[in-house]
């Protein structure tokens, strides 16, 4: 009986793999084909069912009838890895100060402090769109990298205050008393105890904001023009009257790579157990 | 010399420190003694700058402490919790307040190395705190107070969380790092009045935000000024007994009515609260009670009786097991009896000169 329910449990993950797996599956098989392949219906072996061809891949950079996929792609990256990096920095710290201070403005306290910050991310995007494209206006930074770096870190720093208030809330605060009884000041308690025990919330924080600001289309595309181009923006200006699936497949997989990669590592960390050991 | 004159500290009504004056010497370790919820960690934060008092004043040696935010003040302590840095090893912890106090690396981890062999974890440095038992992570929590040679040294119930054979062995090696400090003032919260009594050069005894009585263990041991001070300082509980005086007769409430004389005192007619201690009370004799619970501890017992109405307390330097429910016949001891008097202050057998 034991091995029965085994079995089927065996079954049930497969089948969840399966289910899981198989689009990336047919998104690499499908790079590699041409129009003829695509349309012949459900192919899946090179070579052996259809003909391999690069056709897709040197359309992301600069074949015919393509794109150069490395500058949209170098811009993304930019501007995710800057963007994440200011609304850490800037989260972390407003986060820390609202786990730790009391703070009072008129009825409102902390909590209201921490909903304010989450709460843009409530409204949908399009409503901040008008708002952002005119203050971006008169900043002379529409269409520009500086610009939609601002705007991320907008846009993700609610991320970082969020995941990082409810980090140190966890973290005990007779930590920073201690620290303070062993000669810290408020600023190199945060720095040299709270910091370092709240890497793995840093790692989950940083990593919500590289995937939001990796993936962000909407003010990627209001944001600019001609200019400065983001990787979501070009892969969409792939698609023309015929849907180049090979390209768009390529694309994809480039785009998301960077995110699969990051899971990899993350992965590890955030396994490793947070705080043992702090209080007991 | 720690003076602490008219500490009071409120949070809404609650009064957790109220109008507290007591001075602490150097070179003695001064228990404060009182039940949970009494002050002393209160009491302690204040000390530490971890609590902000509404009034009154901290000083060492006359330099007032007001102004000093905790990491300025000259404090260690050690809490309930086992509280060490997580992301640190066993040596670094413990360097850790040397290299933040701008000691150079290497001498910081070699006084951190002498105090860990110290406590006994000279072998276990490497270690990150979440890879030792509980009674080890407070060894690093107390190594690290220690390594920093505060003069003020401040330990709130450090041991409350470890088991009964863990907490006898470090409250004595700890006694004895201590003592080899001649300069240092130390504080030991604590909640069990014998620790307290054992342990401290001094002992303050705090209730409900107040220090209620100071001074040496015996001598607040032998004349609790109060019967609250008495309460406090007494275990196993101390029997509080309504007394009342006339016509050379005693006349315990519901118990019994004896001879005035078997007080061994002259006491003018009133009302009295006679306060019994445990071992004071002995089986065998003229009153009878019924047994409510019987803890045996070590080789003595503690029986919680109730006769007529009255809960009395019995320590027998024996280990008896009284069944539950049984009835037992009691003799009182009235010679080591304090009386109290209708305020419940202490009315001393003879007067105290000098």
């Amino acid at each position: 009986m034991r091995t029965f329910y085994l079995a089927l449990k065996y079954l049930a993950v497969l089948l969840w793999s399966a289910f899981v797996i198989f689009p990336f599956l047919w998104m690499i098989s499908t790079s590699f084909k041409t129009a003829n392949s695509v349309t012949a219906g459900a192919k899946w072996l090179p070579w052996l069912q259809f003909e391999p061809s690069l056709a897709g891949w040197q359309s992301l950079f600069g074949g015919v009838g393509g794109i150069n996929i490395l500058k949209p792609y170098a811009n993304s990256a930019i501007v995710t890895l800057s963007g994440s990096a200011i609304a850490l920095v800037l989260g972390t710290l407003a986060a820390y100060g609202l786990s730790r201070f009391t703070f009072k403005a008129g009825p409102l306290g902390n909590g209201d402090i921490t909903f304010f910050f989450i709460s843009q991310r409530i409204m949908p995007p399009i409503v901040l769109a008008i708002p952002f494209f005119l203050m971006l206006r008169f900043l002379g930074l529409l269409d520009t990298l500086p610009g939609l770096i601002l705007i991320y870190v907008a846009m993700l720093m609610p991320i970082a205050v969020w995941v990082m208030v409810d980090f140190f809330n966890s973290v005990p605060r007779g930590l920073d008393e201690m620290a303070w009884m062993d000669g810290c000041t408020p600023v190199t308690t945060f720095l040299r105890v709270i910091l370092p025990n709240a890497l793995p919330g840093l790692v989950v924080a940083s990593m919500f904001c590289l995937i939001f600001g990796w993936n962000d289309f909407f003010f990627a595309f209001t944001m600019t023009f001609t200019e400065v181009q983001l990787l979501p923006v070009s892969l969409v200006a792939l698609n023309s009257s015929v849907t180049p699936w090979w390209s768009l497949s390529a694309a994809a997989i480039v785009s998301v790579a960077p995110l699969a990669v990051l899971a990899f590592v993350v992965e590890r960390f955030l396994s490793r157990g947070g705080l043992a050991g702090a209080v007991r | 010399m720690l003076e602490l004159s008219n500490l009071t500290l409120a949070e809404g009504p609650v009064a957790h420190l109220d109008d507290v004056t007591v001075s602490f010497r150097k070179g003695r370790l001064t228990t404060l003694l009182g039940r949970t919820g009494a002050g002393k960690t209160t009491l302690m934060r204040a000390i530490a700058g971890l609590a902000e008092p509404d009034r009154g004043r901290i000083a060492l040696d006359g330099k007032d402490w007001s102004r000093l935010a905790s990491w300025q003040r000259p404090v260690a302590m050690v809490t309930q919790q086992f509280i060490n840095y997580p992301h640190l090893s066993v040596l670094d912890n413990v360097a850790f307040p040397l290299v933040r106090r701008k000691v150079p690396q290497d001498k910081a981890r070699e006084a951190a190395r002498d105090m860990l062999g110290r406590v006994g974890l000279g072998t276990m440095i490497d270690r990150r705190p979440s890879q030792l038992s509980g009674g080890q992570q407070q060894r690093v929590a107390i190594a690290r107070a220690l390594v920093k040679k505060a003069p003020v040294v401040l330990l709130d119930e450090p041991f409350v969380n470890l088991d009964y054979k863990l907490r006898e062995g470090l409250r004595e090696e700890l006694v004895d790092l201590l003592k080899a400090e001649r300069e240092t003032i130390v504080i030991y919260a604590s909640t069990d009045p014998r620790e307290a009594l054992q342990m401290g050069d001094d002992v303050i005894l705090m209730a409900e935000g107040r220090a209620i009585q100071s001074g040496e263990p015996q001598n607040v041991y032998a004349r609790p000024g109060t019967t609250r001070a008495a309460e406090v300082v007494s275990d196993p509980p101390i029997n509080l007994i309504e007394m009342e005086v006339s016509g050379g007769q005693l006349r315990l409430d519901r118990l019994a009515d004896l001879p005035a004389r078997a007080l061994g005192r002259d006491l003018p007619a009133g009302r009295y609260t006679l306060g019994l201690r445990a071992h004071s009370i002995r089986q065998g004799g003229d009153l009878s009670a019924r047994v409510s619970l019987t803890e045996v501890s070590g080789s003595e017992t503690v029986t919680h009786l109730q006769a007529a109405g009255q809960a009395l307390v019995m320590l027998e330097r024996t280990v008896t097991n009284h069944a539950l429910g049984t009835t037992i016949t009691l003799s009182l001891d009235l010679g080591e009896a304090l009386v109290f008097d209708a305020q419940g202050r202490l009315i001393e057998k003879e007067p105290v000169h000098g």
